[in-house]
Parts: C-alpha cells; structure tokens; sequence
C-alpha cells in the first residue's frame, strides 16, 4: 500500500489562505458499499481539509471516490468510518436538509414544475425566509447570473447555458457556507465551458464562499482551483496548488495524470539533507529534492515538463543526445518526438516564434537539454 | 446509406399484410360500427333499419332505471377510482422510493394480484366473504360494491403512478433536500407535483375500468344494486330493443374520452 503519511499536504504558496480557518475537515473518512465479494471501497481513510473561500477542486478519474467524497459532503452518503466537519462541528450524522451547504447538480436537476425565480427562491422558502427577503434575494440572484429576462420561463424552455447559471443562483441563494459543485461544466460544450470557467471563478471571488469542486479535466482543474486534490482508488495522492500539482508532482500518477510529462530512469548519486545530485540517462547530472527514503545508490523515476526541453542541432555537447522520430506541428509550439541513445523516448514542446518553427527534419540529430531546475524525482 | 440498398426486415412488407391488418380492425370495430348505428333507427328493431331517430336516447334518458343505475354507476367508479388511486400511489412510493428489500418482487406481484387472477375466481371469493359479512352486519349497502371496484381498480391505477414514478430523474428529490426541504416537504413541493400526471392518468383508467365491470358487479352487488352494465344485462335478457344500443353508444363515448385523455397525459413527458 502506498504510503500516506503526513508529507502529501505541502506547504502552499498561497500564504493567506494558510491563515484562514477550516471549513470542511475529512478525518480519515472510508465508505465501503456492498459487502463479501462486491465489496467496493469507494473511499480509504481519506483526510483533507478545506479552507474558509477556497476553490478547492477534488481531481481524479472516475472511479477515484470524488464523487463519493463530494456526497458525503452534502450529506447524500455517510462514511462507514470517520467523520465530516464542517465549520469545526461533527455533521456525519446529519440529513441533506440539516447542513448548510448546497450542490451544483452533473444533470442540474432543476424543477421542472417550477419557474427559474420559482428555482431560485425554493432553498429560501424552505429555510422560511419572509416573503420580501425572498424576493429580494432571488432578484439579485438573478442579476447575478444575469437571468433577469428569464425569471418567468420554465426551466425547460432555457438553454443548457442558462439552465447551468440558474443551477448556480438556486445553489448560492442560501448562502450556504460551501458551495459543491459536481462535474458541473461537463454537459457544455468547449466554448462555453471556457466561458462558465471564468464566471465560477468571478462567483466565488464575488460571494466569497468556500467551493468545492468535482472534476476530471485537469485543465480545468488547473485553471480555476485555488488548490487541488488529486485522487485515486479512493485516496488522495497529492493536496497542493495548481502550480505545485504540475511542476512537483509527487508520484508518478499525479505526473501522468496532469499534463504531459517525460520519464526517465536515474540513479542518486549523493545526498546532502533534503537535496541530492541525480543522474540522468546519457551522462547527465542534476540536482533537485529527494523523498526522505532515497539513499545514494536507488534507482528513482525523475520527470520532465515537455516545454522544459530545449532542442538543438547536435555539437554543443551540453545536453542529452538524441535524433528526431517525429515532427508535430500545433500552431503555438511545435511538439517533438526524440529517441535517446538508450532507445527511451522523449518529447519537447518547442514555442514558435514569429520566424517559424526551428528548422529541424525527421531524423536530424539533436540534443535535448534543459535547465538542472526543470528536473524533479518522485517518490515511486 | 442508399435508401433501399440495405432492407431490413419489416413486417410491412409480408404477402397479405395490409388484407390481415383490414381484416383485423373490421373484426374489431365493424359490429360497434353497427351497434352505434342502430341506436339513432327510428324503429323498434335492432337489426332492421327504419330511418334517423335520437327516439332511443331519450327514452334511455327519460327511463328511471337507467337514471338509477347510471347514477350509482358514476358513485362506484367515482368513490372506487378514488380509494384504488390513493392505495396505488402509496403502492407507487413504498416500490420506487424505497431501497431494493427482499420481498419486493413478491410485493410487485400481489399489487398486481387482481390481473392475473381470473374474474370470476375474484368474483365467487368475494361472493363469500361479503354474503357472511352482510349475514352478521345485516348491512348490504353499496359499500361493498365500493370496495370490491376498488380492489381490482388497484393495479390499473398502480401501473401508470408506478412508471411515472419510476422515469423520475432521482436528482430533483435530493436536490429539494439538498435545499433545505424535509422528506414530508419534498413529497408535497417535488416528488407530488411532478407525478400528477401519472395520478390522474391512473385514477382515469380505474374509473373506466369500475364503470364498465359486469362480473364481480353481478356477483357482488345486492338487490336493486344494477349498475349500468348489469342493467343492460338484465334486459337483453328480457327484450332487446335499441334503447340499449343508446347507452352503450353514450357510454361508448365517455370511455373514448376519458381513454384519449389518459394517453395524452401518459405521453407528456416530464
């Protein structure tokens, strides 16, 4: 079993939000449905904690316990161990309707019966909110999500775009204290996914709510979080921010799954406190962070950002030897495929600039180098 | 693809098809052609064609038996749809909105008891039971007859409530508790109104169901208890003259009605 102690949650960048206070605490939480043979376990003594207007995003493909997270959340699952927190209080033991938080729906799941402003004022009315404050807060939530033209029609005669915003206003107009949000953004298409991304984002910013967020798309991952969790089979690999998650993946699934990434087989060769000098395929040295169990001698897996690489003619000598496979030409850079003498492959992103792509042909004998700062090792 | 390259079977195109589907419908309506046809003859006869009269509906009308048993048709299948569509919609709820329990197979087919068992069993059965009751109560009111319609109206309700129930996205009731709504608040504002269709539909079909019933009714009811279809019954027996053609075609119509409002309400989805 992989080893899940203490390191995973990183010192963040992000030196404000250390400050501020939990607002969900996971304290080991394990969901099993089923039991003998179909036993599954969703979720294995998972601890996270969420802070007070975070973007948090839970990252994973399915299958990983995200989902089964986010539930246990809102109070549609409960653990089979551990608890939930929520604002410093125990609320594994509460109904949906006892916590004051709401969800984004994957399908919306909005009423059909009931108009958009209809939508809206429900979680209101069932708080029993008076009349006035009721209205009040539905039209600002409309105005929000700029809805107002469509207070009037049923959910079923606006588009999915607008069914998305009325989803949202209808989560928000509570007030909850966290706001769940459940692959949201999957059922539109890629322009206006784009476009939902920046307007979650400016929500969140404008309500100041702490958002917990499901998704698989790193990217959209990466773009919106604050910080971001990686999971799979049912536990979490790696907490950090998007910046830590992509340039210091700490395993090689994290390093897989966001972006694309290099592999390349070292060795360690000294060891000086929490740094050492690795050594690459071809020769090369680099020095970067060593995991606690990595002794001069181990064979470690160490990674590089395809964008990270430089590629040149062959002759200067000061990087990995290697020839072209292929060319692939993506408009803003030009990917390239590299064999190294020891048969591994490599690929460098290279950044067009306004005279084109490097000449460089099918075959053409290069090296591969790149700054001893882009190179990091990770714990399997 | 090329239309008509690439035939699929199609029953459409089998020798003698259309011969068999017109040989089928005539079979079916043909003899309800004539029987409606006959009830505007002004003549006594209900095979001898005497000209245009609407002589037999308002004799039909103005007979006071008629008037009785239609009225305490309307009572039965009013009072009995009512009852048969409650305790289906309870029947609907506790089969979806419950998790799967053993036994719930075996539940699904007592619900739909009635269906299955022939009607005439049903019938003597009850024959049975309410002639003791009615012997220790001396009670023989209608409710018998109420309760006997509304046994067997259940599944006919049931089934409608239960397929409305069950293409129900689930999200909508745990995004009603997810906002605040207490399980007795998302029954009445989420899970209620969206099934009211499959209510109403349900509560259409037990009613035509109950109006036309003639076996258990003739088994069942006690003296000068005729419904309208055991009315009818009892005089063919006797003399048959277009009179009765009349009242079928009447409540022809109503159960053509209330039939084509069921459909379109089952049809309308979410």
């Amino acid at each position: 079993m992989r080893e899940r102690t203490g390191s995973i949650e990183e010192p963040t960048e992000n030196g404000d939000a250390t400050a501020r206070r939990p607002m969900v605490e996971a304290r080991s939480v394990s969901k099993v449905f089923g039991s003998g043979d179909s036993e599954l376990r969703a979720l294995d003594a998972v601890s996270v904690t969420i802070r007070e207007g975070e973007f948090f995003t839970l990252l994973g493909p399915s299958g990983c316990g995200k989902t089964t997270l986010l539930r246990m959340i809102a109070g549609f699952e409960h653990p089979s161990d551990g608890a939930i927190l929520l604002d410093g209080a125990d609320i594994s033991g509460l109904p949906p309707y006892r916590r004051p938080v709401n969800t984004v729906f994957q399908s919306y799941a909005l009423f059909p019966h009931l108009t958009v402003a209809g939508n809206i004022a429900f979680g209101l009315e069932m708080l029993g909110r008076p009349a006035a404050e009721v209205a009040d807060t539905v039209e600002r939530m409309l105005r929000m999500v700029r809805m107002e033209a469509m207070r009037d029609r049923l959910t079923s005669q606006i588009s999915g775009g607008q069914q998305q915003r009325v989803a949202l206003a209808r989560a928000l107009a509570p007030q909850p204290k966290v706001l769940l949000l459940d692959e949201p953004l999957s059922a539109l298409d890629l322009k206006l996914r784009k476009e939902m991304q920046i307007e979650l984002k400016r929500l969140q910013t404008e309500t100041g709510i702490t958002f917990v967020f499901v998704t698989h798309d790193q990217e959209e991952a990466l773009t919106m979080s604050d910080r971001i969790a990686v999971m799979r089979d049912g536990q979490i690999l790696q907490i950090g921010s998007p910046h830590e998650i992509y340039e210091r993946p700490a395993d090689h699934f994290v390093a897989s799954f966001i972006g694309e990434t290099n592999f390349l087989a070292a060795t360690v060769e000294t060891r000086t406190g929490e740094r050492g000098r690795i050594r690459l395929p071809g020769g090369l040295v680099a020095e970067t962070d060593l995991f606690e169990s990595m002794a001069p001698g181990d064979a470690v897996a160490a990674v590089i950002r395809p964008e990270h690489l430089r590629v040149q003619p062959a002759g200067s000598g000061s990087g990995l030897a290697a020839t072209v496979a292929t060319i692939v030409y993506l408009g803003t850079d030009t990917q390239y495929h590299l064999r190294l003498e020891s048969g591994e492959m490599l690929v460098a992103r290279v950044q067009n600039g306004p005279s084109g792509s490097p000449g460089l042909a099918d075959g053409a004998a290069v090296e591969a180098s790149f700054a001893p700062t882009a190179v990091r090792v990770l714990r399997d | 693809m090329a239309e008509g390259t690439h035939r699929r079977f199609s029953v459409r195109r089998m020798p003698g098809f259309t011969s068999i589907a017109m040989l089928t419908f005539a079979m079916l309506y043909g003899p309800i052609v004539i029987l409606v046809i006959y009830a505007f003859n002004a003549g006594e006869s209900v095979a001898l064609w005497e000209g245009f009269s609407l002589r037999w509906f308002v004799t039909a009308w103005d007979n006071t038996q008629v008037q009785e048993a239609t009225f305490r048709s309307l009572i039965v299948a009013g009072a009995a749809s009512l009852t048969a569509t409650v305790l289906a919609t309870m029947a609907a709820l506790g089969t979806t909105r419950t998790r799967p329990y053993p036994g719930s197979l075996v539940i699904y087919a007592l619900i739909n008891q009635p269906l299955m068992v022939p009607e005439i069993v049903t019938a003597v059965a009850l024959l049975i039971v309410f002639a003791m009751i009615k012997i220790a109560t001396g009670y023989s009111g209608l409710i018998f007859l109420i309760a006997a319609h509304a046994a067997f109206c259940v599944p006919f309700a049931y089934l409608p409530i239960r397929a409305r129930l069950e293409g129900m996205n689930l999200d909508y009731e745990t995004a009603a508790a997810d906002l605040y709504a207490p399980p007795w608040q998302v029954f009445r504002r989420v899970t209620l109104p969206l099934m009211a269709p499959g209510i109403v539909a349900g509560a259409m079909l037990a009613f035509v169901i109950s109006l036309d019933d003639v076996v258990i009714t003739e088994f069942v009811k006690s003296a000068g208890q005729d419904t309208l279809p055991t009315y009818m019954l009892g005089q063919l027996r006797r003399m048959v003259t277009p009179e009765v053609n009349a009242i079928s075609t009447a409540l022809l119509g109503v159960t053509v009605v209330l039939l084509t409002a069921f459909f379109v309400l089952n049809r309308q989805r979410r």
